[in-house]
């Protein structure tokens, strides 16, 4: 790894009150990435905005509000300025592809945390590992 | 959650005083319009001045909020968005359900 790689890796208990710390980690991070030239706060702001909806995700609906549960965040840039983010959560999981997207003429009160990761990162998907599941999303760095 | 309730010309006044407006505390918003509409308040208004960071479950409160506006006979306004929080409306295409003001003063005059 070069000396101007960013690995972030952390574990935080299974409850909201830790969803800003994981949120503030994504937006700090947009602001200290070496190679972008796109605009920071925008950055920023999505990647606050799918931290917390992919752990909500994983307190919620993966590992079912157990809060002596731990979500494990990992954060990284590849070589080719992508970034990747995987939420592992050590629950049941669910079919992320029978997610429907929002029906934007009916209000529901829910619905449109998976739809909101899938329009701001470039790949999403969610796959069983190790008796667990992790929600994988990347965005290309480059503009 | 921290909020502080106002009333001009029989309107209540939710001032939203986070910064966050998450699945941490939404619920608890949530609660409070539910609480309000069911005991016979007509008009509320949002207003977000302090909210700098919306996610999908504090665009829900607000949802929930609207359709107990609709079924009590009343309304729900919003007041006072930070750009990216807008943005986040746009982007699920709330900004076409709900009425959205510049400034508490506009929403007040359009009750």
């Amino acid at each position: 790894m070069d000396r101007n790689s960013i690995e972030v890796d952390i574990k935080v208990p299974n409850q909201t009150r830790y969803l800003s710390l994981i949120g503030r980690i994504g937006e700090d991070l947009a602001k200290e990435i070496d190679r972008f030239d796109g605009d920071r706060e925008t950055l920023a702001y999505h990647l606050n905005l799918v931290l917390t909806e992919a752990m909500v995700n994983a307190i919620k609906h993966a590992n079912a509000n157990d809060p002596d549960k731990m979500v494990h965040v990992y954060i990284t840039i590849s070589d080719e300025d992508i970034l990747i983010i995987k939420v592992y959560d050590a629950g049941q999981g669910f079919d992320i592809n029978a997610i429907p997207p929002p029906d934007f003429n009916a209000l529901e009160d829910r619905g449109r945390g998976i739809f909101i990761i899938k329009s701001l990162m470039d790949t999403v998907k969610y796959e069983r590992i190790n008796g667990g599941n992790v929600l994988e999303m990347t965005k290309s760095l480059r503009c | 959650m921290n909020m502080k309730i106002e009333e001009k010309n029989e309107i209540l006044i939710i001032f939203v005083k986070e910064e966050r407006l998450d699945a941490h505390n939404s619920n608890d918003l949530k609660a409070k319009m539910q609480e309000l509409f069911e005991g016979g308040r007509k008009n509320l208004l949002v207003d977000l001045t302090d909210v700098r960071f919306i996610d999908s479950s504090g665009l829900g409160a607000l949802v929930s909020g609207f359709k107990n506006a609709i079924s009590h006979q009343g309304s729900l306004k919003l007041a006072s968005l930070q750009p990216q929080v807008k943005s986040m409306f746009e982007l699920t295409r709330l900004h076409r359900v709900f009425e959205i003001f510049g400034s508490t003063a506009e929403a007040l005059d359009n009750f």
